[in-house]
């Protein structure tokens, strides 16, 4: 995209992606990144969420052969090359699931509850999976 | 008889409703995000020790695999491939699905 075309069509605003879903046992989390990845193309201001078992899909060491399924975590490393590198983990969710920061396989910041209520409130649009 | 849970403990009752409803010596098979259920260290891990202490737990290898748990599974929990899966239907006189 030229710095024309930016000029003309450019406001950026905040978008908000909030996981809340298990990989693999449904198909909330992939068709997230999708949409992610496809956001990343229009270049705004983005920020992921994880909270409750959305935590799940960040966990390092998943191997899908068993199951037959296609594992997509790895494309979580790759978001930075996207610009998205605004991760955000739930901290009271890592830890009812017995997690913690070094289980998960990209640089997050954990943060409370609470903060992430005020993070959620200053987007433009949140998506929610 | 053999219960499967394939339900995330965190995000659905159906693993409760599950322990409430297996007499003693049932089985229980965690099997996709019900695997979550056997984690050490988190909230439902007391639930899942004293279920223990009447049923047999055991869950899906494969899927702790997949969802890259495997190495965090709680002691006591017995781990089962597919073929063990059949063979835990083949044992018990029926199988009843927690969804």
């Amino acid at each position: 995209m030229s710095d024309e075309m930016m000029d003309e069509g450019g406001t950026i605003k905040k978008f908000a992606y909030i996981n809340r879903k298990a990989p693999y046992g449904t198909i909330y989390a992939l068709e997230s990144l999708e949409v992610v990845l496809i956001g990343a193309a229009f270049e705004q201001d983005v920020s992921l969420f994880f909270l409750d078992d959305g935590v799940f899909q960040l966990t390092k060491g998943q191997k899908t052969d068993g199951i037959g399924m296609k594992n997509f975590s790895p494309t979580y490393r790759a978001l930075e090359m996207y610009d998205v590198e605004k991760l955000y983990v739930s901290e009271e969710a890592l830890a009812a699931r017995g997690l913690t920061a070094d289980d998960l396989l990209v640089d997050v910041e954990v943060v409370a509850d609470s903060e992430i209520a005020g993070m959620l409130d200053e987007q433009d649009v949140v998506l929610s999976f | 008889m053999l219960h499967t849970v394939n339900k995330s403990p965190f995000g659905s009752n159906s693993l409760e409703t599950c322990l409430k409803m297996a007499t003693s010596g049932s089985t229980v098979l965690l099997i996709e995000d019900g695997v979550y259920a056997a984690l050490k260290d988190s909230s439902v891990a007391e639930t899942i020790a004293q279920a223990m202490g009447t049923v047999t737990i055991a869950a899906l290898a494969p899927d702790l695999a997949a969802r890259g748990v495997a190495d965090k599974v709680m002691d006591g929990i017995k781990l089962v491939d597919y073929s063990g899966f059949v063979d835990l239907v083949c044992e018990t006189d029926k199988t009843t699905a927690w969804l």
